[in-house]
């Protein structure tokens, strides 16, 4: 293991995508994801790669989406409002299926909110977010570190499948400093494995990138083209941290800053001789529906912890589909919830 | 019968060929309705890139309106951009790939209104692409509806008793709103409504593309376009129409140059 670094979360998902090759990126003022675009303007402009100070969020979508069509590694980084801009290119890519990466640190809402550490963008994330039929990976990191290695992982998983991914981590994450291990497993970027890629059409056939498929059934047939390739996604990429999987009464679930408060949580119940879990999602798509649904059939209690009014508890629910019973503790509006607050849920439950 | 023996046989000299399709243009029918300017100035962009022999370097973005099938007759690489983000994609794509020719193609609504950021900032930030900008002054693809470019009085879908200066605001002239940004190098404001006028707008397309060649900078030609469907006249009238009135307010020649 090489040394580490003390950095915050912002940028260590900077140094995760300079790792993974990314040699390009766009971004636009907002809080708490500031470190992110200054770290990426220095480092950037340091290795002879692009950054852009966009016009608006909008515009830096947009530029991700060219930089990906002329086959480079690309990302953006916004906090929630931002991301809300962003929806409408993310939606496009998705349909062009080009690949990038997006990092979003979430902060309080609905409207302009707060600038605390929020959870509200689960539906936003994992549910399409902009028009259409279509799915982003989401990469839901819970430290310094994971920020670095999940944002790597991203760029790998989005060019593997040709689809947008997503980096869901929030104020708390991307602000804190911990020790993190400048690592990666990503190959880089690699041209030669785009050959869908407008680099000029010498030597070959015109590329077009397009998502206005016009022909009677050419739509819909685009449409199962992806729908097999989330199938394919669901079934190879999902990613779930499960600890005491083997003798708890009761299981939490809860992904991110949330997930890490919980098990500290979980820590305690277990001194206090509660048989307490955590089920902590990686990917929130693809959603760990199987593990989930798995310990249902062993463990009855469920608590959810979020810190929002209960998004991903809807699709806890629908895993276990009746088989336990699932309850939920959330926090909204940038409160973070406490380990004894999750504590108190837990024993009031067990 | 006599031999007439006074025939003499002339040489007529060898055909060369003097005009054919642009090897840049694919040789398929076009959607485009009749008297509409794109399919002129599709070509004309095609014998341009020919000319300087760029085709295999061109990597265009195609707008969302009446082009946004631009791809399916051009011969080289395309994207499409979501609305009026064509210049924030086409910076994407410059960016990375310096070397190549990057030019975007857009009508009024995509560039002057719902893309105007994206246009003034790519401009400013003195972007070395090449923006083709077709001026018609409605909204073809959904309809006629009125753009930022539609004249005062125009009748359009959503201006049935025409264009109201006190209710719709004034028609925009882009090129003068970008001129005095120093990262911009060359505009010039063309039409298609005459072959005259045509050989001059190919002329200023030329010069645009070789603007982004010698790598000196933004460059946009507004290109005047007839769209007798949503002008209600006949393709005669249309251009006709661009001389006595479009014209008149956006006047046409060299905006900014170097």
């Amino acid at each position: 293991m090489s040394k580490k670094i003390l950095m915050c979360g912002n940028d260590a998902c900077g140094e995760g995508a300079m790792l993974a090759g990314c040699t390009f990126f766009a971004g636009y003022p907002i809080t708490p994801q500031n470190e992110l675009t200054a770290y990426m303007a220095k480092r950037m402009v340091d290795t002879g790669g692009t950054f852009i100070q966009a016009e608006s969020e909008i515009a830096a979508i947009n530029m991700v989406l060219g930089a990906s069509a002329a086959g480079f590694r690309a990302m953006t980084s916004s906090s929630s409002p931002g991301i809300s801009l962003k929806q409408e290119g993310i939606s496009y890519m998705a349909g062009c299926e080009l690949p990038g990466v997006i990092v979003n640190i979430q902060r309080g809402g609905p409207g302009l909110g707060n600038i605390a550490p929020a959870q509200g963008d689960y539906f936003q994330s994992v549910k399409g977010g902009g028009h259409g039929d279509y799915k982003v990976i989401v990469l839901a990191p819970d430290s310094a570190q994971e920020l670095l290695d999940h944002t790597s992982l991203a760029f790998d998983l989005s060019d593997k499948y040709r689809n947008p991914a997503l980096i869901l981590g929030d104020g708390l994450l991307g602000q804190m400093m911990e020790p993190v291990e400048l690592r990666t497993q990503s190959p880089g970027n690699n041209i030669q494995n785009k050959p869908w890629a407008l680099t000029g059409c010498a030597g070959r056939k015109a590329n077009i990138i397009k998502s206005l498929l016009l022909g009677d059934g050419v739509l819909e047939a685009h449409n199962i083209k992806l729908q097999q390739k989330y199938a394919t996604i669901k079934e190879a990429e999902v990613r779930v941290e499960i600890t005491n999987a083997k003798d708890s009464d009761i299981m939490v679930v809860a992904y991110g800053s949330a997930a890490r408060i919980s098990k500290a949580a979980v820590a305690k119940a277990r001194a206090k001789g509660i048989k307490a879990g955590l089920i902590r999602p990686i990917t929130l798509w693809p959603f760990p529906e199987k593990a989930i649904s798995d310990m249902a059939d062993k463990v009855k209690k469920f608590l959810v912890v979020e810190m929002n009014a209960g998004q991903m508890v809807e699709d806890v629910r629908l895993a276990i589909y009746g088989k336990a019973k699932v309850d939920f503790y959330g926090r909204m509006g940038g409160g973070i919830p406490t380990e004894d607050e999750i504590l108190a849920q837990i024993e009031k439950i067990a | 019968m006599k031999k007439n023996t006074n025939t003499k046989v002339i040489k007529m000299p060898e055909a060369s060929r003097i005009f054919k399709r642009p090897d840049s243009l694919r040789d398929i029918d076009n959607h485009y309705c009749a008297g509409c300017g794109h399919g002129i100035i599709h070509r004309l962009i095609c014998e341009v890139i020919d000319e300087l022999g760029i085709r295999e370097k061109v990597i265009a973005v195609a707008p969302v309106g009446c082009a946004v099938i631009a791809y399916d007759y051009w011969d080289f690489d395309v994207t499409e951009a979501p609305h009026g983000r064509t210049p924030a994609v086409a910076t994407g794509i410059k960016r990375t790939r310096p070397n190549n020719i990057v030019f975007t193609y857009q009508g009024d609504g995509d560039l002057a209104a719902i893309g105007t950021a994206e246009t003034i900032h790519a401009a400013n930030r003195g972007e070395n692409i090449t923006i083709i900008f077709v001026n018609n002054g409605v909204y073809g693809m959904t309809g006629g509806q009125m753009a930022p470019t539609t004249l005062a009085g125009q009748k359009t879908a959503t201006t049935i008793y025409g264009r109201s200066l006190r209710r719709e605001g004034y028609p925009i002239r882009m090129l003068e709103i970008l001129a005095p940004l120093p990262g911009v190098r060359y505009l010039e404001r063309v039409s298609v409504h005459s072959s005259h006028e045509t050989l001059r707008a190919k002329r200023a397309i030329m010069k645009a593309f070789k603007t982004q060649v010698d790598g000196k900078g933004f460059s946009m030609v507004e290109v005047l376009s007839m769209c007798p469907t949503y002008w209600g006249m006949s393709s005669i009238k249309a251009a006709e129409r661009i001389r006595s009135d479009v014209a008149t307010f956006y006047p046409l020649g060299v905006v900014k140059t170097y």
